[in-house]
Order: structure tokens, then C-alpha cells, then sequence
């Protein structure tokens, strides 16, 4: 098949949280490694998160989350996608995650966390050896 | 058709958001078959109006989609967002950040947000662009905003597929239309002076305005100059009247919309010989084996083309090899 396809991430900051440094550093490593990354911005809604993310059919959702609401924000997005028949969109989460919370977000469905002082190429390399397969059976979304 | 196609679009019919988007990014990929899905989808739009939206860096352009849009979902219309972003050349990837400045529109209810990447070349910003606007049509948008990326050659291509094309100037960028002179003032059907309440914006919808008196003659038709501050609010209700006054004349425009369909044909036509050409030579060495023969000086570039011309040339005598 000769297609144009391109690993699509959503970097999203959920929560009242201001800090969106981590975020952009994350977005911008991705990009030069050549991801497309669409980048939400502070102070979102966990359902603006994952319609966001259905909207621009990304591969990937990555969450940037200081504040320590880790495990309610994650969970609700998680939910949102569910809702909207999207569960097939990995979902990492990066920032401040206490080593004990790691195994809870994981049980809820996170894909891959990333803490403080991960490389980004550690986090590309896991995002391309764990994309969703894009051979025909998962093109359907009923 | 292709059972995977067939479905997605089926199901996009009855109203499913994430079947649309991922017809989007299939399209967007060229997967196998996305010549035939098209085709079944251009049949099933064919109502939504186009609005292409360009002007340079910072010149505010996602902050005015983000208030015309509420104005136009206000007036009841069903609203579609295709944001372009540049590819980086070098690794491929992109930064879309548009959706950030537009956080009221994105909120509302049934308006969709698509960003996409120019992809460099191949592919090509201004197809996948408009082929992104034939599947949001066809998923019953009735107007879709195109905000290009900052200007160059190819906003000036993504404006083609649209119905009507805004071009946002700001004060404070040398004598006002320095930064937009080469190429895009002429593709202006609205001339938009955002941040008009900065000093010099005046001065800036004056520039214009002396500009477009220079190159007016009797069937040129008049550019109207809107000034607004979309941060503020100021001069949008009047933007949005303008604009949807303009998008109605000019589908009762029968010539211009003969040249918006050839030009579709030839840029879809350009984009796809270029693509199986490439793809081919690629697959049999032929590419590799000419640039071999460049490199050491045994062949030119020109010949080359020229014996590969060829086979086209008998359908256009006028031009001669």
C-alpha cells in the first residue's frame, strides 16, 4: 500500500493546571521526530480532551498532568472516549505521577507513563512500536 | 468499492463523527481505494460553500475563524474548521496549533475542527484540503472554514478550492500590505484589517484601498475592505453579513464556478499522474537509474523529461518539445 500516512498525537493538558512547559517540550520533540501534534492548550475539559482527539482522529492522546488530579482526569477522558466509541486511541500520561499511581492509571487503561526527565525519543519509540494497526479490520469505528 | 470504505461512509450517513474524521484521514493517506470513496462521497454533498481564510503569521487568523463562526452557527448554519498547519520539510512532522485559539468555536455545539499538516509536495496541501471539505460536506456542513497557513505559494493554491476568499491584513507591518504584496492581494474577495484597534489601521485599510483603485477597471469587481478586532469583538457582525452577502453572488456566478471545477480537475490530475509516475519509477529502479546517469554526466534532466513528455505530446500540438 503506498500511503502518506503520518502518526497523528493529541498533547493535551486536562484540569486546572498552569504549567504547560513540559507539554510544549513534549510537543515539539514529537514533531521532530515526525509526528503530526495537535496541541490543545492549558485548562481543558477532559470531554473537550477526547472529542479533540476524535475530531482529528488522532493515533495517540497524551496527557501532561502536574497537578495531582492524574487519576480523576485520566479516567474521566478515558470514559469520554468510550463514550464516544473511540477506545481504540492509546492513552500516555506524562508529568508528575507518583511511582504507586503508575500501576492504578495502567489498570484504567493508560497505555504508557512517562514521569519527569523521560527523553522524548523513549516516548516516539513507544509510540511507534505500540500505534493501533491500520490494516483493514480496524477501519471500521461501529 | 472496497467493504472498509464502504462502510466508514455508510456510516457517516447516519451521523457518526468518528467515521467522518477517520474518512478524512484515509483520504488524507491515499489508502488504497480513496479515488472510489471520493467519488461516492463528492455524490452525496455538494452543498457546503467554502470560505478560505489567509494572511500572514500573527495576523489573527484563528482568532477571527473563532468569532465568525459563532456568528455563523448564530445565523443557524452547520459549521466545519479545516486549520493548516506547515509540515516540517526535514522530518516530516508538524506542529498544529490552531484548535488553542479557538476555544469558543470548538465548544459549540456541532462545530467540527479538523488540523492538518501541509505534508510538503507529495499529497499536497491543497488537495488534501479539499478533499477534507468534500467529506465534511458530504456529512452535511453547509459552510466550511479554510484557515491557510502564513503566506506564500501554496495558501495561494488552497484558496482556489474555495468560495470565497477573506485575506486578513494587520497594522504594524512595515507600509501595511508589505507583507502580502506578492500573489495574494489578488486572490482577495474581502480584504479583512484585524487588530484594527491598534494605531495605523487606518493607514493600512488605505494602503489597501489605494491598491485596489490602481488596479481597478470596469469589470473589476469591488473588494470590500472590513475592519474588525476579532480579540474584541468589534467589526465581526459586519464581516459576517459581507461575507455571506459575497458567497451568494458568487454562486450565481456561472463562469466563475466553470473555472473552480477545471481547476479541480487539473490540480487532482497533477497531483495523482505525479504520484503514480513517481511511485513507478521508484518500484523499477527507472528513477534511480536516470539520476545515476545525471550524476556522472552522461544524461541531463531535460532529456529526460522531454522523452517522458512525449508520450503525452501528441494530445497538444501547440506545445512542442
Amino acid at each position: 500500500m503506498n500511503t502518506e500516512k503520518r502518526v497523528r498525537v493529541l498533547v493535551g493538558k486536562p484540569g486546572l493546571d498552569g504549567h504547560d512547559r513540559g507539554a510544549q517540550v513534549i510537543a515539539y520533540g514529537l514533531r521532530d521526530m515526525g509526528f503530526e501534534v495537535v496541541y490543545t492548550g492549558l485548562r481543558q475539559k477532559p470531554e473537550d480532551i477526547a472529542r479533540a482527539a476524535v475530531e482529528e482522529d488522532v493515533d495517540v492522546v497524551g496527557l501532561s498532568i502536574l497537578s495531582g488530579s492524574h487519576l480523576a482526569m485520566t479516567r474521566k477522558v478515558i470514559e469520554k472516549l468510550a463514550e464516544m466509541k473511540a477506545s481504540d486511541i492509546m492513552v500516555l500520561v506524562g508529568g508528575v505521577i507518583p511511582e504507586e499511581d503508575i500501576a492504578k492509571l495502567k489498570e484504567i487503561g493508560v497505555a504508557g507513563v512517562f514521569t519527569a526527565g523521560t527523553p522524548v525519543a523513549e516516548i516516539a519509540e513507544f509510540i511507534r512500536s505500540h500505534v493501533r494497526n491500520q490494516g483493514p479490520d480496524s477501519q471500521s469505528v461501529a | 468499492m472496497e467493504e472498509s470504505w464502504k462502510k466508514l461512509i455508510e456510516e457517516m450517513q447516519n451521523g457518526s463523527l468518528r467515521a467522518m474524521t477517520r474518512l478524512i484521514t484515509r483520504v488524507e493517506n491515499r489508502e488504497d481505494g480513496w479515488l472510489d470513496a471520493m467519488e461516492a462521497i463528492y455524490r452525496i454533498g455538494g452543498n457546503a460553500r467554502v470560505i478560505g481564510i489567509t494572511g500572514p503569521p500573527g495576523a489573527g487568523k484563528s482568532t477571527l475563524v473563532d468569532g465568525l463562526t459563532r456568528r455563523l452557527v448564530d445565523s443557524g448554519f452547520d459549521v466545519g474548521i479545516i486549520a493548516v498547519d506547515p509540515s516540517s520539510p526535514f522530518t516530516g512532522g508538524a506542529l498544529l496549533g490552531d484548535r488553542l485559539r479557538m476555544g469558543k468555536a470548538t465548544g459549540l455545539n456541532g462545530v467540527f475542527v479538523r488540523s492538518m499538516a501541509t505534508r510538503g509536495a507529495l499529497g499536497g496541501l491543497s488537495q488534501a484540503a479539499r478533499d477534507a471539505v468534500k467529506i465534511m460536506d458530504a456529512f452535511g456542513k453547509q459552510i466550511v472554514l479554510v484557515e491557510t497557513v502564513g503566506v506564500g505559494q501554496d495558501e495561494v493554491a488552497v484558496v482556489k478550492a474555495a468560495d470565497l476568499v477573506l485575506v486578513v491584513c494587520v497594522p504594524g507591518m512595515g507600509d501595511g500590505i508589505q507583507a502580502i504584496k506578492a500573489g495574494v492581494m489578488e486572490i482577495a474577495d474581502i480584504f479583512v484589517v484585524n487588530k484594527a484597534d491598534l494605531d495605523g489601521a487606518d493607514q493600512v485599510v488605505r494602503d489597501i484601498q489605494a491598491m485596489l483603485d490602481l488596479g481597478a477597471g470596469p469589470s473589476t469587481p469591488d473588494v470590500p475592505v472590513v475592519k474588525t478586532s476579532a480579540a474584541l469583538g468589534s467589526g465581526m457582525d459586519h464581516l459576517a453579513a459581507v461575507m455571506l452577502e459575497r458567497l451568494e453572488s458568487r454562486q450565481r456566478d456561472h463562469e466563475w464556478l466553470k473555472r473552480q471545477v477545471k481547476e479541480e480537475i487539473f490540480v487532482l490530475l497533477e497531483k495523482e499522474i505525479a504520484r503514480h509516475l513517481r511511485c513507478g519509477w521508484e518500484r523499477n529502479g527507472n528513477l534511480d537509474r536516470v539520476v545515476g546517469q545525471v550524476m556522472s554526466g552522461e544524461r541531463d534532466p531535460y532529456s529526460f523529461v522531454k522523452e517522458v513528455v512525449e508520450q503525452f505530446a501528441q494530445s497538444c500540438p501547440e506545445i512542442r518539445t
